[in-house]
């Protein structure tokens, strides 16, 4: 097809495609002319379905089909290497009745406190404080320095907090410092501290970038919004609860939905810091998916486990959004 | 009364001056000091009894050279830099040409296949591991650079079909048009017209599926259970396993594996920052 050809069919297609009233008499050039139309716009969709082709073969073959695999599996007991036998709904019912499964997810909603409430709460008061009076200066070097924790790998982390929590670490270094010497402890090791210990390494991850999106989030509010309220005679608590939340709801989101995704799918960190103990009370489904899966010999509970945390996961990105959406 | 009152309100503007300064100093200080205290540990002699925050008696980088080449962390690095060629590139193109065609191409279906593509976006590694492990190693593909790199550039796909397609959407339609009236095939309009103008996000996503290649960690250690393939996290999490006592040593190794994601981040900061604060993350 010469270029002269293109542009003659191509471009028209849109209006030849749409119904019109037939004109009276036999036209065989506008037949034919209409065919072409047709054919180059099949020819087109064509082409642009191979253009997501690249994009949707490896995403179909390596997340969706394996998702669905998943699925398969929890309908079965396997141990991995023997045949499977179907054992339709079983292993769902584990997870219910399970005391370690239960626990697993007590913990991950534990996490959630974490990794999502508290860097929110954080990063909000954070920005709210350093918004009313912040030059811009700076604010270059304090963005590259909080999205550090972000940057590096999640195993990394983990090594440098258990450098942290160890017993001659800089935590009880510091307690023993200021006097509080009978408090140190083997956090990582504590059947006590050992979850609100690897929770608060999630604070340590989120809480800058929580903080840098309400400041650029703070940023777009006009500025004529606090000053009537100013004129009203708000106060800052007030400003920051009438003003600056309410506005700030597409930051939430975004905030919400990166958290909570990690809390929920944690499992670097606490492979890492704690393998899930001292006993279970670390262990979050991640873990006990790896563990029953690759150590265990109960690929179907881990299967089953992995699709509940992903329906959790995928019902709770939705019920964000779709907070996030409905007007204030 | 009237003193109190007087020296209470200056009293109060200063501290309301200074608290964006104090809040600043202890976000970064709260960053920074975990890092300075393992940078401390990995300059200490092998073997010293180490507390969190102490100086070292001379500069021993003699750990970092042990990481590298006896705990091999030399070869960790080598196929991680493997995987991420061979991952970031292909990754980058499959996305922007889905992107391209999704905001600007007749596609059949086009709502339904989008919509496809972003529920990709909630499942997380944990609901297709299992099966990717058995069903890789069934056709050959585990211990491999391709089965893990496969397996990546799928989980990534939701992203950046997302990014990228929100990037062509907000292209002028009329520049699009005016390619299409001259003559340009769709072809043509994303190489030539298109693609020039869109480096940044194209920057973007790139550093985004680096470093996120880069920290992958429940994929490289499933899939490969060669100690001689694995990828630097993967080494670094077996490697905490079994010689978790000597800190220096492990100290050096951890601050190896971070150089070079932290060098492509400063580099590239404002990508890496413009990516995640849009809701960018994964894994």
């Amino acid at each position: 097809m010469t270029t002269a050809d293109r542009r003659l069919t191509a471009e028209p297609a849109r209006a030849l495609a749409a119904p019109r009233p037939t004109k009276p008499g036999p036209d065989r050039a506008g037949r034919g002319g209409r065919r072409t139309a047709r054919s180059g716009r099949r020819r087109r969709r064509t082409v642009a379905l191979l253009y997501l082709l690249p994009a949707l073969l490896p995403y179909t073959l390596f997340s969706v089909l394996p998702l669905l695999h998943t699925a398969y599996l929890s309908f079965f007991d396997w141990d991995g290497v023997t045949l499977p036998s179907f054992v339709g709904l079983d292993n769902y019912g584990r997870i219910g009745s399970d005391p370690q499964l239960r626990a697993a997810a007590w913990h991950a909603g534990a996490l959630i406190l974490f990794f999502s409430v508290l860097p929110i709460c954080v990063g909000l008061v954070a920005a709210a404080l350093v918004s009313r009076r912040a030059g811009r200066r700076g604010t270059g070097l304090v963005r590259t320095v909080l999205f550090l924790p972000q940057v590096i790998p999640l195993v990394a982390v983990g090594i440098l907090w258990r450098w942290v929590y160890a017993e001659d670490g800089i935590l009880n270094q510091a307690l023993r410092a200021v006097g509080l010497g009978g408090l140190a402890d083997a956090w990582l090791g504590s059947f006590t501290w050992a979850l609100p210990a690897v929770g608060l390494i999630g604070t340590w991850v989120v809480s800058g970038l929580c903080m840098v999106l309400f400041l650029s989030g703070t940023q777009r509010i006009d500025q004529e919004i606090y000053e009537a309220a100013r004129m009203d005679g708000a106060g800052p608590v007030r400003e920051f609860w009438s003003i600056t939340v309410p506005l700030l709801r597409p930051e939430f989101a975004v905030a919400l939905s990166i958290t909570v995704i990690a809390a929920l799918s944690s499992f670097d960190l606490i492979y890492i810091t704690t393998g899930g103990g001292p006993g279970n009370s670390t262990v979050v489904p991640g873990i006990l998916i790896y563990r029953l899966a690759f150590g265990g010999g109960a690929v179907g509970v881990a299967s089953a486990l992995a699709i509940v945390l992903t329906a959790v996961i995928s019902v709770a990105v939705l019920v964000i959004n779709r907070l996030s959406r409905e007007a204030p | 009364m009237t003193t109190l009152t007087s020296t209470a309100a200056p009293a109060r503007a200063v501290a309301g001056r200074l608290a964006a300064p104090i809040v600043l100093v202890l976000f970064i200080a709260a960053v920074l000091v975990p890092f300075a205290s393992l940078l401390l540990a990995a300059l200490q002699p092998a073997g010293a009894p180490l507390t969190g925050f102490a100086l070292p008696d001379g500069l021993h980088f003699e750990n970092f050279s042990r990481a590298w080449s006896a705990a091999g962390f030399g070869t960790l690095l080598r196929s991680s830099v493997l995987i991420a060629v061979c991952v970031v590139p292909a990754a980058v193109v499959c996305a922007t040409l889905a992107g391209y065609a999704l905001a600007t191409l007749d596609v059949p279906g086009r709502g339904r296949l989008y919509a496809y593509l972003l529920l990709g976006l909630s499942i997380p590694t944990e609901g297709t591991i299992i099966p990717l492990y058995y069903d890789l190693r069934a056709v050959g593909l585990t211990n491999t650079v391709p089965g893990l790199a496969l397996a990546e550039i799928g989980a990534f796909m939701p992203f950046g079909v997302f990014w990228m397609r929100a990037h062509f959407a907000t292209m002028p339609r009329s520049l699009i048009e005016a390619a299409r009236l001259d003559g340009a095939s769709s072809w043509a309009t994303l190489w030539r017209i298109l693609l020039p103008s869109s480096r940044p996000a194209v920057t973007t996503l790139g550093v985004l599926y680096f470093v996120w290649s880069w920290n992958q960690f429940l994929l490289p250690l499933i899939l490969i259970q060669d100690p001689s393939r694995r990828t630097a996290p993967a080494g670094l999490g077996f490697f905490t396993g079994q010689f978790g006592v000597d800190v220096p040593l492990l100290a050096a190794a951890t601050l190896i594996v971070i150089a070079p994601v932290v060098l492509v981040y400063l580099f590239f900061q404002r990508h890496f920052i413009s990516g995640v604060l849009s809701g960018a993350l994964k894994g």
